[in-house]
């Protein structure tokens, strides 16, 4: 019998720790997929944010490392500096790249680091409990946000994608979401394609996946799904937003 | 040679192909240096975006296997404790170099001591100790930089020069010596792909039951190693010492020209000037005022290191103490003068 399917090399064969219904697991498989897919498995090095993919290392099958929470694109500067040759990664949340590593994440993209981005936006803090995320939308309800997000107060959700495409330094930026197979097949061709960009070395790529969080956005799976297709799609537009990899 | 530059350039020879820091005076002849050096050396230099991101580029560069260090000055070391305090936690070597200004806060550009606390108490978060060196000479500086790099490695832990502003802008002659320190073994845990090995990882965070408190025995292991292995002084003129003057770094060096005065005058005076302030030379300095009636501290802050020879000696009844805070400097002759006064 010809096998079709089967659990990649990249993967390790431990259960996670994420709630039912996260896009983590989905994102971590699409990733070892691809790795697997591109030869590169023994050659690479991904960086774990702090958050809810802190243990990232206990489901990769390839060498990972911790970096201090919003720090993985200093992290990974200065990994594929030393080991050109390598293939280089950072996995972050919202909370991680957009609010206390915005720093990190700007100049790394505007040194057009030759690195790949995997940018995971669900809108809150996940590992914390569901506070309020720069990506949190207006009007959501968190638990630092108890009667919706007041952007008076709190001010906007941060488009990061938009925000990068300004920097020469960025190659190729794509948003995407994991809500349904056709749009899990096109994030995974996005990842691939910022995998393929930084083998190729064009520099800085990222792609940003929206991801539901059905535990702290206290809402069942399917309702999640929903709300990423028709709340944050909205105000996070799907697509390219850069490709300078041609 | 400057010592900033002395200090840059003992560090390449030593074998660091990584430098990432950040611009503040006193220390920005490191970066200017390093920014022509390390490429014409073979390795990689980034100004980084901030001291955070520069300190964690260290982080990254010893996590795939390089000799890699930052330098700045006190509010930037302050910065840096966020990444220092991850690497003892990963057990990763680093190279770090303060060349202290005066503070708190923005405080001034005068050379100072007030980062000892911050040194070798802690200073980032968490249970933890931070090889500290004071040189006093530009010579001593390029040679501790070397001997830093081995410590590092050899016990996987970071390690600070901790020079001020004084010794960094300081021109004296130099000689760089041949590397002299034994073959270490091949790094084991770094990152480099996987290819032919299990996949490895690299972590601070322990969450399981009793696994943190596992991990902090072994690193307090270590440490205890370290303070049986590792302790550096220099003894002046103690052998018939009556008054002992414990001051470390430039201001060690300072007291050994208030002895000299002093012995002019008949007074038999001696100065313990320890190098390594953690490990801290508790039982040498104690040995070292066994016999003598009086011991004065010097220090670049109001207190810091007194506190240590305190618990070295168990015995405050001798134990004076002078202070120029906020980029002040005793000369000679102030120190003498103290020592005059307290043998009253």
């Amino acid at each position: 019998m010809k096998q079709i399917y089967c659990r990649p090399e990249s993967l390790k064969d431990n259960a996670n720790s994420y709630c039912p219904g996260c896009g983590h697991g989905i994102v971590h498989r699409l990733i070892a997929e691809i790795i697997d897919e591109l030869g590169v498995r023994e050659k690479t090095i991904g960086i774990a944010p702090v958050g809810c993919a802190v243990f990232a290392y206990d489901y990769w099958n390839f060498d990972v490392t911790e970096a201090p929470h919003g720090r993985p694109p200093a992290v990974a500067c200065a990994v594929k500096r030393v080991l050109p040759d390598r293939v280089v990664f950072t996995y972050q949340g919202d909370g991680d790249l957009a609010s206390i590593g915005t720093n990190e994440i700007i100049h790394s993209a505007n040194r057009s680091d030759n690195i790949t981005v995997i940018f995971i936006n669900n809108a809150n803090y996940g590992m914390t409990g569901g506070q309020m995320a720069p990506t949190t939308l207006p009007g959501m309800r968190t638990t630092t946000t108890q009667n919706g997000r007041d952007v008076k107060v709190s001010g906007y959700p941060v488009r990061v994608c938009e925000l990068l495409a300004t920097l020469e330094g960025t190659r190729y930026l794509e948003r995407v979401m994991v809500t349904d197979p056709a749009n899990i097949n096109k994030a995974k061709r996005a990842i691939k394609k910022a995998f393929q960009a930084q083998l190729d070395g064009k520099g800085f790529s990222l792609v940003e996946v929206l991801s539901p969080c059905p535990v702290n956005w206290g809402k069942v799976p399917l309702e999640s799904l929903k709300f990423v297709k028709e709340e944050m799609a909205k105000y996070f537009k799907l697509g390219v937003i850069k490709d300078e990899t041609v | 040679m400057k010592g900033n530059e002395a200090i840059a350039e003992a560090a390449i020879l030593a074998g660091c192909s990584f430098y990432a820091g950040y611009p503040i005076t006193p220390q920005n002849q490191i970066p200017e240096y390093m920014s022509w050096r390390m490429p014409e050396a073979g390795g990689s230099f980034i100004q980084a975006e901030s001291e955070l991101a520069a300190i964690n580029m260290v982080l990254g560069a010893s996590v795939a296997g390089a000799r890699a260090m930052t330098s700045s000055s006190s509010p930037g070391i302050s910065l840096k404790q966020e990444g220092i305090s991850y690497m003892a936690g990963m057990e990763l070597p680093a190279f770090i170099v303060n060349m202290q200004r005066g503070g708190p806060g923005l405080g001034n550009i005068q050379g100072s001591q007030a980062d000892y606390f911050q040194s070798v108490k802690g200073g980032g978060h968490g249970d933890y100790r931070l090889l500290t060196f004071s040189p006093s000479t530009v010579q001593e500086a390029a040679d501790l930089t070397a001997e830093a790099f081995y410590l590092a490695d050899k016990y996987r832990n970071p390690a600070l020069l901790l020079s001020d502003g004084i010794l960094g802008q300081m021109i004296e002659p130099v000689e760089f010596s041949e590397n002299k320190f034994p073959k270490l073994p091949p790094k084991d845990y770094i990152l480099d792909g996987c290819k032919g090995r299990n996949p490895r990882s690299l972590f601070s965070l322990m969450m399981g039951p009793g696994v943190l408190e596992k991990h902090n025995f072994k690193l307090a292991a270590k440490y205890a190693k370290i303070e049986a292995e590792v302790r550096k002084f220099e003894e002046y003129k103690l052998e018939d010492a009556e008054v002992v003057v414990i001051a470390n770094g430039i201001i060690g060096r300072i007291s050994k020209g208030a002895a000299n005065l002093l012995r002019k005058d008949g007074i038999k005076c001696g100065v313990f000037r320890p190098i390594t302030l953690w490990p801290f030379p508790y039982a040498e300095i104690k040995a070292a005022a066994a016999n003598a009636k009086n011991v004065l501290v010097v220090e670049q802050n109001m207190g810091q290191m007194v506190e240590d020879v305190r618990l070295a000696l168990l015995d405050d009844s001798k134990v004076s103490f002078l202070g120029r805070p906020g980029g002040g400097c005793p000369f000679p002759e102030e120190i003498a003068g103290k020592v005059r006064e307290i043998i009253k």
